[in-house]
């Protein structure tokens, strides 16, 4: 389908897509098997400049714009989600400081992670808060001129790879979720450490760790907005992020698409190419139907964001649950399509299968989209009467 | 101080066909690429930049059809600081001798330069003649199948030629021609601001009244070359094979060598 992309976003999507076949597909397999980071393809990344087309220009971006960040993560999905994630983690850390840091947070931190330098990281989730956003345990005490963290985070990408994070804290119990606040935390800061690597079943290439603050001090000036505006910068965030993983969703299931297809056009089974067969047929349309379906919406939501909306939290969520859920049976397929050899490491559509899964868990479970969906549908309808 | 690679645009596979009344190729409806061993001289000259602390001012040259723009427009998006194409119908049925010619004139014109990098062959001709051609037509040391750039300074060159056994180590007065073979580098991808100002870039225009050359020297007429038949050498059989333990098979190869009357 053709979505009047603009020259620019042509060429992101183009360059994107040559290091995805180039780059990436080539060593996907070994960072799979080994969960070794792939620092020398997010050195590649960077000097295409495509850490550049999430930051603004005045903090030496090339524009923050979703749909390009859509389009870069999809391409690269399609070859490696842990990859890919790797790179669009990076994206989420930096969406609150675009969104809440002041210019001098920005300067500090934008151009590093704009040009590739330093990746970034998001840190919310904890043993006991994950989509109870206001269970954080993490505390952030004001003592001076210094922010004391204590508490663990867990699961989080790009921990101990990123240079900067946004780490939400609680600064007063009392208020429940509007008593976290969000704060830049740097890599080094003493107190600051990071537990062990998680083994996960999918995404290998990207790492996950805990971040463990232990008396950590950090400056005053990291605080993001003030006081108690933590979940307020989270649920913006995943706002802003959500097409994000609905693209990584588009690009995986895109890349187990195509591997599909093309083999069911090699495999002859009683003398006929199994492509010819209308079993196999059926599956490949409507494969083909909902990544095209995940995709226009994942683009509209996008588009929706670069054009200024205010509010898209309805629009994100359904992407982000519809092309989730499309990566997941579109791999599921694909496996049963390349059948035995569907099932073996020699072929990659069971790594794009595992990588799937998590597209329905993370940046807010599927569940959660759905009450998200649910209560915007029925605010809207009450506001309008 | 310049340093100038040499390009051409070829079809984006071996197997291209010939016209058979004109014995030339069939460029329609194959997608067009920089010849890939051109693409690690490209690679090459951005990376002495880097080394000599951007000072020599990067040149890609190219001699074709209006559409080679292309070609000169991705090697700008590498980082490339200018490109040149000369271009006009007058250099149309050139050879290599006349090629070579042509580019000499160019590289002439375009004065200050210190060292003139191509790709050892292009994939589709494979005659490996026209980097050596402008060698001599320029009155420049030249050097082939270069591995390495061990050392370079304003006078001379230090570089590894590689040979069939081994490599040899070459020390060339400035300016020379070097080809390259892919054992130099790994090509970068182009960057999103390169590919944007590429996009923008003005790309100088030459022909044949710029370049100040006989006329009878170029194109068809100045093409002494006439091909008579292109084909591919039929690929190697496979031989015979002698399996068993080594004894056994040094005995058959003997009486099998001897029995052919080879020893």
């Amino acid at each position: 389908m053709d979505y009047y992309l603009t020259e620019e976003e042509q060429m992101i999507k183009e360059l994107a897509a040559q290091i995805a076949d180039e780059k990436i597909v080539p060593v996907r397999a070994k960072f799979d098997e080994s969960g070794e980071f792939p620092w020398d393809i997010i050195k590649v990344i960077a000097d295409a400049d495509l850490f550049r087309i999430f930051i603004p220009e005045e903090y030496e971006g090339m524009g923050d714009r979703a749909m390009s960040l859509a389009l870069v993560t999809e391409e690269l999905s399609r070859a490696c989600a842990g990859v890919s994630v790797s790179y669009a983690a990076s994206a989420l850390g930096a969406i609150p400081i675009i969104l809440y840091a002041n210019d001098e947070q920005k300067k500090r931190f934008l151009p590093r992670i704009a040009s590739g330098k330093s990746l970034a990281a998001f840190a919310l989730t904890e043993s006991n808060a994950g989509s109870d956003a206001g269970a954080i345990q993490t505390t952030a005490k004001l003592d001076g001129n210094e922010y004391v963290l204590n508490g663990t985070k867990q699961w989080i990408t790009n921990g101990g790879e990123a240079e900067v994070y946004t780490v939400i804290a609680m600064t007063d119990k009392s208020r429940g979720a509007r008593g976290v606040s969000a704060f830049i935390v740097e890599k080094g800061t003493p107190g600051f450490d990071f537990g062990k690597k998680e083994d996960k079943l999918g995404i290998r290439a990207s790492t996950t760790r805990e971040l463990i603050f232990n008396d950590c001090r950090i400056p005053k000036e990291n605080l993001l907005k003030r006081e108690g505006f933590g979940f307020i910068v989270a649920m913006k965030t995943f706002d802003k992020s959500r097409p994000g993983v609905a693209a990584q969703a588009v690009g995986i299931a895109e890349g187990a698409f195509r591997e599909a297809l093309k083999y069911s056009k090699e495999r002859e089974q009683f003398g006929n190419l199994i492509s010819s067969f209308q079993g196999i047929q059926f599956m490949l349309a409507d494969m083909g139907t909902q990544i095209e379906a995940a995709r226009a919406l994942t683009y509209a939501a996008a588009r929706m964001i670069d054009k200024g909306a205010k509010n898209y939290k309805k629009e994100a969520a359904m992407a982000k649950l519809f092309a989730s859920d499309v990566a997941m049976k579109v791999t599921v397929d694909a496996v049963q399509i390349l059948g035995g050899y569907g099932y073996m490491k020699e072929y990659p559509v069971e790594k794009m299968m595992r990588d799937a899964k998590i597209t329905q868990i993370y940046e807010g479970t599927n569940q959660i989209q759905r009450l998200v969906i649910a209560s915007e549908l029925i605010r809207e309808t009450v506001s309008k009467k | 101080m310049k340093i100038i690679v040499l390009i051409k645009q070829v079809p984006d596979t071996t197997n291209v066909s010939i016209n058979p009344d004109t014995n030339t190729l069939m460029r329609e409806g194959v997608e067009s690429i920089i010849n890939p061993f051109d693409m690690y001289a490209i690679e090459e000259a951005l990376r002495l930049k880097e080394r000599l602390n951007g000072e020599p001012e990067t040149v890609v040259l190219s001699m074709g059809p209006p559409q080679v723009e292309t070609a000169l427009r991705e090697a700008l998006s590498m980082g490339i600081d200018k490109a040149v194409l000369l271009t006009d119908r007058k250099f149309a049925g050139s050879d290599t001798l006349a090629t070579s010619y042509t580019l000499a004139a160019a590289i002439k014109k375009l004065d200050d330069y210190s060292l003139v990098l191509c790709g050892k062959q292009a994939i589709d001709g494979d005659t490996a003649q026209v980097g050596p051609g402008v060698a001599t037509w320029l009155d420049l040391p030249i050097a082939t199948y270069i591995r390495k750039i061990e050392e370079i300074d304003k006078e001379k060159i230090l570089v590894e030629r590689l040979m069939d056994m081994g490599y040899d180590r070459i020390s060339l007065k400035l300016p020379a021609l070097l080809t390259v073979v892919k054992e130099l580098n790994e090509p970068r991808l182009p960057s999103l601001r390169g590919k944007l100002k590429a996009k923008k870039a003005e790309i100088i225009n030459w022909g044949f009244e710029d370049l100040g050359i006989e006329e009878d020297m170029i194109g068809l007429d100045g093409s002494p070359t006439y091909v008579v038949k292109i084909f591919s050498p039929p690929p190697k059989q496979g031989g015979e094979k002698f399996h068993g333990n080594p004894e056994d098979s040094a005995k058959k190869i003997f009486e099998y060598l001897t029995s052919t009357k080879i020893i």
